[in-house]
């Protein structure tokens, strides 16, 4: 009987420097929905009728319990957590991404500063306060870039997790060591 | 030369320090240039042209001449300008341009020959022999020539790069800047307040004046801690704004441990930050210029305000005696500073007649410098008076000719400064003037305000107006009381007399060369800058360039207005190549993309090749083999003979879903696949609108609407570009959405004989010919694990890929290779890959260049002439892109088994010579057949499909070698491909 054994893209990684702490985020199941032109609408109900979330607008996240949805491009978004209710299928693309991206967790103080080292977007509390998510560059890498409580989520394409991880586990010894 | 009671330096802590391996001391809060001037020290560079022996000239960054380097190795730092400089314990200075020492420099001999090397010397004088330009002239310049020397080692410094954003951005932490980040920060604006000193403050801290009651510089010590005690306030010191750019962009470089003896592991050397600010108060100050007289770069001849500051703020003098020679009251505070702190003041001389000042000094009104005598360093300055000419002992000559503000910042997008003849000065341009920075506001002395009370209000109406800007309340602030008379002047810029005035001190150029310049009908500005060499190099020209256009306008009987500035371009400091490209280095170069099978591949010791972004194996080198050929011969009869297998999960993946996609890709590829049933693959090529072939690949139907585009590696990016344009621009309605899954998926090739037996150990379902005919795919499991499984072949033989969640895929890696090696196979890397596929004539890109058509490589029948459209179709049927005289495809076989047919070699007809003109084809693909037992080649050869048979020879120019080979069809091997078709049960 054979087994196939399951690797996460970094192996469960975990390091601190300073005050901040980079961790590789457990699998989640996550869904690329992309409603067919005209059908946004439809989507976003069907959505608040089987997860309990709307589509999202441009840079929004939203949650229900274990559910999450986030903004993730034009006319794009990801459904985080539950399996797509079938409904969904009838209004859009729906592309299972669990394995595409790799997700990691920025904690302590000084994240936004760590991520001010790869990202150009504005991390301030105020324009990008927790429940705020964008598409935007880290280093040279496209990644998803979420506010959340006490840091930042990020998400990159899975070929690439060792590559973001190094990049901004670099950016937090430069922060740590400015004390 | 220490002065007592003076200055912000902490004399209780000794600093040592060495300068040309010169052991010496400082203190806290001196820079290099101060400590050198404490330690007597004048001499401490030499000039890049003539070698002029040149010593401290100004106290801030925009010294010219105290140019040293820092550090050792990898670590070196050429052209650092003493003047910013922090000292620390430890620090290794060494002096620059100079052989064999700074006291003894042969090349001085450049100064006797300096009748010969005016501006321009070298266009008139290297014209002859022509050849020896390159040869021999240019190599001995720019030994002569130069300042510093690029470190020849790696950089071992740590660089960092950065983003900022913030509502107000305040360039500058003199009077101004302060209170404009004052009021801001009051007002709750989100402030960023740069300065590149170490310590806030500007001219407060290098002048004996008082700002409400107390001391100047106590005051700005008391308004860096309110502004740092402020949550909304960032104050960063060290840090230079560089450059503005466009959408409120402005760049700096900030000096993170440049100044510490011992920085923390990590801490990186510099930063470049890119700040993005809603708006910004330029309160940059204002740079003293020099007057042009004879020798006046001699070292001890100095600014005059940097004698304040080095006095004020540093406790040092630059001399026992010193004079001043001034045309404006400001520089008279230097007499008087010295005078009041012991320092004897040899005179003040004034060219303006009646010029008074009090002071236990002679002042000399009516009285010019005309030029200096000593050697290494000042000892007598002339001074003229009343048509009489005497020499006046001094260490030292502070000079001053007015003031210029520092308007590079609000011209770095084109606005040229305006001329104001009340200041005898450009201020910067007006905000609606063509080229203005948007939303830049400038503020105290580099908008003409000169005293501090003036300063200071100023700082608060631009204050004002950004908060307005940013929709934000205006604070209520007093303006404490200060010094409100910033003096009269007038302008001096060069005082006539034979010798050589100096304008531009880093490059060397006289007054002379300019009217040279002129002269020779170099007469724009700009021109006479590029003749002349006037304000280039690290300096840019801060304190020469408008000396230089006053000059030129005397030289060509313009106005100055008239005459115009050059233009002001980023950066506004010299900042290092390695700040810019931080993070850049080694392997963070690019993001490394890794399949899921990489640390499998290093551990069999296979190579990587890069494949865009991607890291594939090259070959896995088996015991025994020491050459990159056995272990890729090997590999192909491994999978002509049994079974290998191959990560191809670095092809790109693109997940369509739509009703309509059958439509779209119909558009897309220049086959028809629409026709496609559910559970079947079909290649397609894909063209770009000039008609030329963008990329090729498989598409698979996996059920109605579900459908899965393969593309190469390489193109991957720019097929999913492609793609979104044709979605957005031609079919914004359809109803299909794609997206990339290249990473979701693991992929392997299972190729060869045997390749069966592989899969069906692995896959819970019948893997038979009659399940999975060649060309189909489906839904199947491995151990349970949903899986697809494309029945396709890269190889010619028996070909699968098999696809899993990412996740599993080194776990099936890992078990395909136990599997295969029990049947006799194993692993293939790229380079077998790429020899199998020659051998079946498939083309790569090597092949899709881009300036090959369909037509070219035989696919023209792929065409389809009953769709309707197809992107690329008008532009494919273009004259010229079809007929016998292209270059088609072909095979070629050498006709001796071992000759090689490098890739790159041109193709000839036999008996030819081989020119340009008779130039046939070329050859983009090359390899050693294991399966056939020869070297083998793809290639493109005019008309080569119907000259089949012909011998043609192959001349490599870059390896200088000659074969001749026989033209064939591009399909060497199993040309009918019953291999991969196979259709028998298992």
């Amino acid at each position: 009987m054979i087994r196939l054994a399951v690797e996460t893209p970094l192996g469960g990684l975990c390091v601190s420097h300073g005050d901040l702490t980079l961790a590789e985020l457990p699998a989640i199941r996550l869904t690329w929905l992309a409603p067919w032109p005209g059908e946004a609408r439809a989507m976003s109900h069907a959505l608040q009728a089987a997860h309990g979330v709307h589509f999202p607008e441009p840079g929004e996240t939203l949650e229900n319990g274990s559910t999450r949805i986030l903004w993730a491009g034009r006319a794009q978004a990801l459904l985080a957590g539950p399996a797509p209710a079938t409904e969904l299928a009838h209004h859009g693309a729906v592309v299972d991404q669990t394995e595409g991206w790799a997700g990691l967790r920025l904690e302590g103080a000084g994240a936004a500063q760590v991520l001010a080292r790869l990202c150009p977007l504005d991390l301030r509390g105020k324009a990008f306060p927790p429940g705020r998510t964008a598409r935007s560059l880290l280093g040279h890498m496209n990644a998803q870039i979420t506010a959340v409580d006490g840091g930042l989520e990020l998400m990159v394409m899975r070929s690439m997790a060792g590559t973001a991880a190094a990049e901004i586990e670099e950016a937090m010894r430069s922060v740590a060591a400015r004390g | 030369m220490r002065v007592d009671g003076r200055g912000r330096i902490d004399r209780r802590v000794s600093l040592p320090f060495t300068f040309d391996g010169r052991l010496l001391t400082g203190h806290p809060g001196d820079t290099l240039a101060s400590a050198l001037m404490a330690n007597g020290i004048h001499l401490v560079g030499r000039s890049f042209k003539y070698h002029r022996p040149r010593g401290v000239m100004t106290a801030g960054s925009e010294e010219p001449n105290a140019l040293v380097e820092i550090g050792a190795a990898g670590a070196a730092l050429p052209n650092v300008r003493a003047t910013v400089q922090e000292l620390y314990e430890g620090l290794e200075a060494r002096s620059q341009n100079r052989w064999p020492s700074l006291g003894a420099d042969l090349l001085a001999v450049n100064d006797l020959l300096s009748p010969f090397l005016g501006a321009g010397f070298y266009y008139k004088t290297f014209m002859w022999p022509r050849g020896f330009w390159e040869r021999v002239y240019e190599p001995l310049i720019r030994r002569a020539a130069g300042l510093g020397r690029l470190p020849e080692a790696a950089d071992t410094e740590r660089h960092e790069k950065a983003f900022a954003h913030c509502d107000l951005l305040v360039i500058g932490a003199g009077p101004a800047g302060l209170m404009a980040a004052l009021a801001a920060g009051e007002a709750g604006a989100d402030v960023l307040l740069a300065d590149e000193s170490f310590e806030p403050g500007g001219r407060l801290l290098s002048e004996v004046e008082e700002i409400g009651g107390g001391s100047a510089a106590g005051w700005a010590d008391e308004m860096a801690a309110r502004l740092r005690a402020m949550p909304n306030v960032r104050v960063m010191t060290r840090t230079a704004v560089t450059g503005a750019y466009d959408g409120g962009v402005y760049g700096a470089l900030e000096r993170v441990g440049e100044h510490l003896a011992a920085p923390a592991q990590d801490l990186p050397r510099d930063c470049f930050w890119r700040i993005t600010a809603r708006t910004a108060v330029m309160a940059t100050g204002a740079i003293e210029r020099p007057i042009a007289f004879a020798d006046n770069d001699r070292p001890g001849v100095m600014m005059a305000s940097g004698v304040r500051s080095y006095l004020n703020r540093h406790g040092v003098s630059p001399g026992a005696t010193v004079a001043v020679f001034a045309a404006n009251d400001d520089a008279h505070r230097t007499a008087r500073d010295l005078a009041a702190a012991g320092v004897q003041v040899a005179a003040l001389i004034d060219p303006r007649e009646g010029a008074a000042c009090d002071g236990d000094f002679p002042v000399l009104a009516g009285a010019e410098v005309v030029g200096t005598r000593g050697r290494k360093g000042l000892r007598q300055v002339l001074v003229r008076q009343g048509g009489t000419t005497r020499a006046i002992a001094a260490e030292a000559l502070a000079m001053s000719g007015g003031w210029n503000p520092s308007v590079h910042l609000s011209c770095h997008m084109g606005a040229r400064p305006v001329w104001s003849a009340a200041h005898h000065a450009f201020l910067p341009a007006p905000p609606d003037a063509p080229g203005a920075v948007p939303g830049l506001i400038p503020a105290g002395a580099a908008n003409g305000v000169f005293d501090t009370a003036g300063c200071l209000r100023d700082g608060l109406r631009a204050a004002g107006v950004a908060l307005e800007r940013l929709g934000l309340p205006v604070a209520e602030l007093d303006v404490p009381p200060a010094e409100q008379d910033a003096g009269r002047s007038s302008p001096i810029w060069v005082v006539p007399g034979k010798g050589r005035a100096w304008l531009d001190f880093q490059n060397d150029v006289t007054t002379k060369d300019v009217a040279l310049a002129a002269r020779e009908g170099f007469d724009s500005v700009e021109y006479m800058k590029r003749y002349t060499t006037q304000g280039m190099a690290p300096d840019q020209g801060k304190n020469s360039n408008i000396n230089a256009l006053a000059v030129l306008a005397d030289a060509t009987g313009r106005s100055i207005p008239e005459t115009g500035t050059t233009t002001y371009r980023p950066p506004f400091l010299p900042v290092p190549i390695g700040a810019m490209g931080a993070g850049a280095q080694g392997h963070g170069f690019a993001p490394e993309r890794l399949t899921t099978s990489h640390a499998a591949s290093l551990l069999r010791g296979a190579p990587m090749v890069e494949a865009g972004l991607w890291y594939r194996p090259g070959y896995f080198p088996a015991p025994g083999e020491t050459s990159w050929r056995q272990s890729c011969d090997r590999e192909v009869r491994m999978v002509r003979e049994a079974v290998g297998i191959c990560d191809v999960s670095t092809l790109g993946k693109i997940e369509l879903q739509g009703p309509d996609v059958g439509g779209f890709l119909d558009l897309v590829y220049a086959n028809r696949v629409s026709t496609l049933k559910p559970g079947r693959v079909r290649y397609g090529i894909m063209l770009r609108e000039d008609g030329h072939v963008m990329d090729d690949g498989t598409t698979a139907r996996l059920d109605g609407d579900r459908w899965v585009m393969t593309t190469t590696t390489a193109a991957a990016g720019q097929v999913m570009q492609h793609l979104e344009l044709v979605q957005q621009a031609f079919l914004p309605r359809a109803r299909l959405r794609f997206t990339s899954a290249t990473d979701a998926w693991a992929q392997f090739a299972i190729a060869g004989p045997r390749a069966r037996e592989v899969l069906q150990a692995v896959v819970d379902e019948d893997v038979g010919g009659a399940a999975f005919p060649f060309m189909s795919c489906g839904a199947v499991h491995v151990a349970g694990t949903p899986a697809r499984l494309f029945r396709i072949s890269f190889s010619g033989e028996l070909g699968y890929e098999i696809a899993v969640p990412a996740r599993y895929g080194a776990s099936l890696f890992r078990l395909l290779l136990a599997v295969a090696e029990g049947l006799g196979g194993g692993p293939y890397g790229m380079e077998a890959l790429n020899v199998l596929r020659i051998e079946k004539g498939f083309p790569t890109h090597a092949e899709m260049h881009g300036r090959t058509t369909a037509f070219d490589l035989g696919l023209q029948g792929m065409l389809s002439p009953k769709k309707a459209d197809f992107i690329g179709r008008a532009g494919a049927a273009r004259p010229g892109l079809l007929g016998p005289r292209r270059e088609q495809l072909v095979g070629l076989v050498p006709l001796e088994p071992d000759w090689r047919l490098p890739a790159g070699a041109h193709l000839f007809r036999k008996g030819a010579s081989a020119t340009p003109e008779t130039d046939q084809g070329y050859i983009t693909s090359s390899a050693f057949s294991p399966t056939l037992g020869t070297h083998l080649a793809l290639g493109f050869l005019a008309g080569g499909r119907e000259r089949h048979g012909e011998v043609v020879r192959m001349v490599d120019r870059l390896q200088e070698t000659q074969a001749l080979c026989e033209v064939r069809d591009p399909v060497f091997f199993d040309p009918e491909g019953g291999r991969m078709r196979d259709q028998a049960g298992s």
